[in-house]
């Protein structure tokens, strides 16, 4: 094999007493893709900081191209070819394409920006890798997919040699990621060494080469790109996952009391005239393409967003656009996006978990801040949180970890109706089970939940019954018993007449083809 | 992965490091203080500590109101007009309307938090952004100010000049001060109220989700905001002896420096008032103890602004090293 582009060799790092990489070696070589495969917390993000010079390791030695380096700071590792495209983009979605790709190093012609050079040079980078956009299309009208594609032109026209991809697939569809990996092909073909992150193991038997397995900050193994998924996931949460859906579809009893009535809801524009009603010990999915409207239901039913119709808790009717009702009528709602609607980074996990019990424990106005303190570390330990304690920053926290803590903030509030949007969204494998098996708890213990899934093997996996929506409307129920992915999928896509929603249930489909296949 | 515990102790004991860490303004205040009592030798006479203590009354007390504003991500630059109109109208309605004078404070802080409210509900419920509802709030009330009292001073009545009187050997502003503290920090710590501001500062939306009334959390915030200004304004009428239309002019931006530079994030989650106490204590200080040098006024706004932009640096490197 030739001689690797980018080594790390016995490298370690810690942050105060802990130790997040320990004597970790990683070979990246021309023309080939290494996957960093772990779960949330096992090291990779400081793996692949301390390779774009974010990060400096405490111990060991990095080399490029056979000779050691250090990288000081992200500049040192351009300079050596090193070029990151990080899961938050690095683009100013108000500037041009072409702006974009020379950010930082205009072309001048008399100390004024040379346009017609600007636009040269984005259209050289985009041919390299097959793409053709407009240079002075405005990039935050982009999708993240074309978007993510600018970046990887603007790394290579860097003249990176190798790129570090971290979870470059997490918000694009079947069809972008294919288009990723195409691009992907072409630059191993010309001799770019890769190294690539993803939570969807499906995708490295395509794109990758070899598989680095991390675990708690160690190299467990290095395995062939071609292993099985099992196996891959074995060897990363280091024991057997007895069973991926721990919650056995069921049929609900006749006589099972009706927890929520949901009459006609419609909202601005989307939700038309949705009604449904869950019963005691259920789990509902709810499927449908992005778009149909699924978290806009869902925010409507947890009071946050305007609505018309009728919605009955426990016989009981909550007023419209008002959450507080609905948390105190029982009803728990783990919004879509954690970071920006589930939590408060910068304060500690006992608060996160308590918000929606303050009131209602406190004594003439006054914070009961034992008692608080006292069930967040109950049902934090309960939940199994991986923290230092309470007091802990939920920033400070994996992305499993994080949701679990919205989780516990609602079963804290004992909630007797869970809404669940996309709850092991950007959640790894392990924290995944354990988010299915607090389903589990939540409708053996006579709880209810409504799924919001864009993962159908989920949906499917989870749920005693499946409403499918689209295009705002439901249009279909199935029980589990007879619900099939194609089943759903013919629901998802029924009510599509437009062109662009066409186009949407058309990459689904591949996409699910393709994890199929 | 392991367990909960993953071998992490925490550690005991008093840790200098980290306690310089999490008070850096207290320090330098210190370091302030004693620099100053080096340089000149009547700045630790009591009559100059007493003097230090009223000239921060004003703004501290401004600042404890606009610590809930700040805490809750937002911002009040009303506080040094509302100061005044509060002052003002509590004085023209005991000459002018007969009210008993035992009501005046009362009267003046009711003014405060109807001030404080309407920018509340204009913030909250009007989606006005919080810096322009109290703008306007700003104008409105200093014009108010003016048309009541035709832009001549009034004289202070009995209760508001005894806020500028003393108590035994101490001046009552600094014992308002005390007080207004005390009460402030209760708030933010022990009530839910205090709670939801500052998980409304953190994320509004997340909070919005847990069923937290946040419309509600925005206008008391900016009611307590008015309430705070309005007492400020009535001490200050006070060590006057007069209601002064002018009143509290600018005092808003050292309210607002005062909150941040003891540690309080403009984006909001996080604040103390025990911070803004030491914040208006080092504003003070430099004031005092560059005029004891005689340094001229000019050159301490300077200085001023150098201190709040190394305060607010310092608190930036602290968080950058403490952030995984």
């Amino acid at each position: 094999m030739s001689e690797p582009l980018l080594r790390l060799v016995n490298v370690c790092k810690a942050f105060g007493p802990v130790r997040v990489i320990e004597d970790v070696s990683v070979d990246v070589h021309p023309g080939r893709v290494t996957v960093l495969l772990g779960e949330n917390g096992a090291g990779k993000s400081t793996l692949i900081k301390m390779m774009s010079g974010i990060y400096q390791p405490d111990a060991g030695e990095i080399h490029v191209a056979g000779e050691k380096v250090s990288l000081p700071d992200v500049k040192a590792a351009e300079r050596l070819g090193i070029a990151t495209i990080h899961q938050e983009l690095n683009l100013v979605p108000t500037m041009s394409v072409a702006q974009n790709i020379s950010l930082g190093r205009e072309p001048r012609r008399f100390g004024v920006v040379d346009r017609k050079e600007l636009a040269r040079t984005a259209r050289e980078a985009m041919a390299r890798i097959g793409m053709n956009l407009d240079p002075a299309a405005n990039l935050g009208e982009m999708g993240v997919a074309r978007q993510q594609l600018v970046e990887v032109a603007k790394a290579l026209s860097l003249d990176a040699r190798i790129l570090i991809l971290d979870e470059p697939t997490a918000a694009l569809t079947g069809a972008e990621s294919a288009a990723l990996f195409a691009v992907m092909d072409e630059l191993k073909a010309r001799g770019v060494g890769m190294v690539f992150i993803s939570h969807h193991l499906d995708e490295l038997a395509r794109v990758g080469d070899t598989v680095v397995v991390l675990r708690d900050g160690h190299v467990v193994t290095e395995v062939p790109a071609s292993t099985s998924e099992d196996e891959l996931i074995r060897l990363m949460v280091g024991r057997q996952l007895s069973e991926q859906f721990p919650r056995r579809p069921r049929r609900r009893d006749a006589d099972a009391e009706e927890l929520l009535r949901v009459e006609g809801v419609s909202t601005g524009g989307l939700v038309q005239d949705a009604s449904f009603s869950v019963h005691r010990g259920e789990v509902v999915g709810l499927a449908g393409l992005v778009g149909a409207g699924r978290t806009e239901l869902v925010r409507a039913i947890a009071g946050a967003e305007k609505r018309t119709g009728s919605v009955t808790l426990c016989g009981e009717e909550l007023s419209a656009n008002d959450v507080g009702a609905a948390v105190r009528a029982g009803i728990g709602h783990v919004p879509e996006d954690r970071k920006h609607q589930g939590l408060v980074l910068d304060a500690p996990v006992k608060h996160n978990i308590g918000y929606a019990t303050l009131g209602r424990t406190a004594k003439a106005g006054l914070v009961d801040r034992a008692g608080q303190r006292r069930r967040a570390q109950d049902v934090a330990q309960k939940l199994r949180v991986r923290m230092r304690d309470v007091d802990q920053h939920v920033r400070d926290l994996s992305g499993g970890n994080q949701q679990k803590v919205v989780f516990a903030r609602w079963v804290v509030a004992g909630s007797t109706v869970l809404l669940l949007d996309e709850p092991t969204r950007g959640v790894d494998v392990g924290a995944k089970v354990e988010i299915y098996e607090l389903v589990r708890d939540v409708t053996d213990a006579g709880g209810a939940v409504v799924l919001v899934s864009s993962e159908l093997p989920e949906v499917l996996g989870m749920s005693d019954r499946i409403l499918v929506m689209s295009e705002g409307r439901i249009t279909g129920e199935l029980e589990a018993q007879e619900a099939t992915e194609d089943a759903v999928m013919a629901l998802a896509v029924s009510n599509s007449h437009s062109d662009a929603s066409a186009e949407r249930a058309i990459d689904t489909l591949e996409r699910e083809t393709r994890e199929r296949a | 992965m392991n367990s909960t515990a993953t071998g992490i102790s925490r550690q005991r004991g008093f840790d200098l490091k980290n306690f310089a860490a999490n008070n850096g303004a207290l320090i330098g205040l210190i370091v302030l203080a004693v620099v100053m009592a080096i340089a000149s030798p009547a700045f630790l006479s009591a009559q100059n500590l007493v003097n230090v203590g009223e000239q921060v009354a004003t703004i501290a007390i401004l600042a404890f109101g606009m610590t809930f504003v700040i805490v809750a991500a937002g911002i009040d630059l009303s506080v040094g007009s509302v100061a005044a109109l509060s002052a003002m109208a509590s004085a023209s309605m005991v000459a002018g309307w007969g009210l008993p004078e035992v009501l005046t404070i009362v009267a003046g802080l009711v003014v405060g938090a109807l001030a404080g409210a309407v920018t509340g509900i204009a913030a909250a419920y009007g989606k006005l952004p919080a810096f322009i509802a109290s703008l306007a709030m700003m104008s409105v009330a200093r014009g108010l100010t003016m048309v009541i009292s035709d832009g001549r001073p009034v004289e202070a009545p009995s209760q508001v000049a005894a806020l500028g009187g003393d108590l035994g050997p101490i001046p009552v502003p600094i014992v308002v001060l005390v007080i207004a503290g005390l009460v402030a920090a209760f708030v933010l710590r022990f009530t839910v109220a205090g709670s939801y501001m500052y998980a409304v500062g953190g994320n509004i939306e997340a909070a919005r989700l847990s069923g937290i009334p946040v419309k509600r959390v925005v206008v008391l915030v900016f009611l307590l905001s008015g309430v705070f200004a309005a007492l400020a304004g009535m001490v200050t009428a006070g060590r006057l002896d007069s209601v002064q239309p002018t009143i509290g002019t600018g005092a808003e931006l050292d309210a607002i420096a005062a909150v941040v530079i003891g540690g309080a994030s403009l984006s909001g989650g996080v604040g103390r008032i025990s911070g803004t106490l030491v914040g208006a204590l080092v504003l003070a200080v430099i004031r005092n103890g560059l005029n004891l040098l005689n340094v001229s006024p000019f050159w301490q706004q300077v200085v001023i602004g150098v201190v709040i932009a190394l305060a607010v640096l310092f608190d930036v490197i602290r968080h950058k090293n403490t952030r995984l």
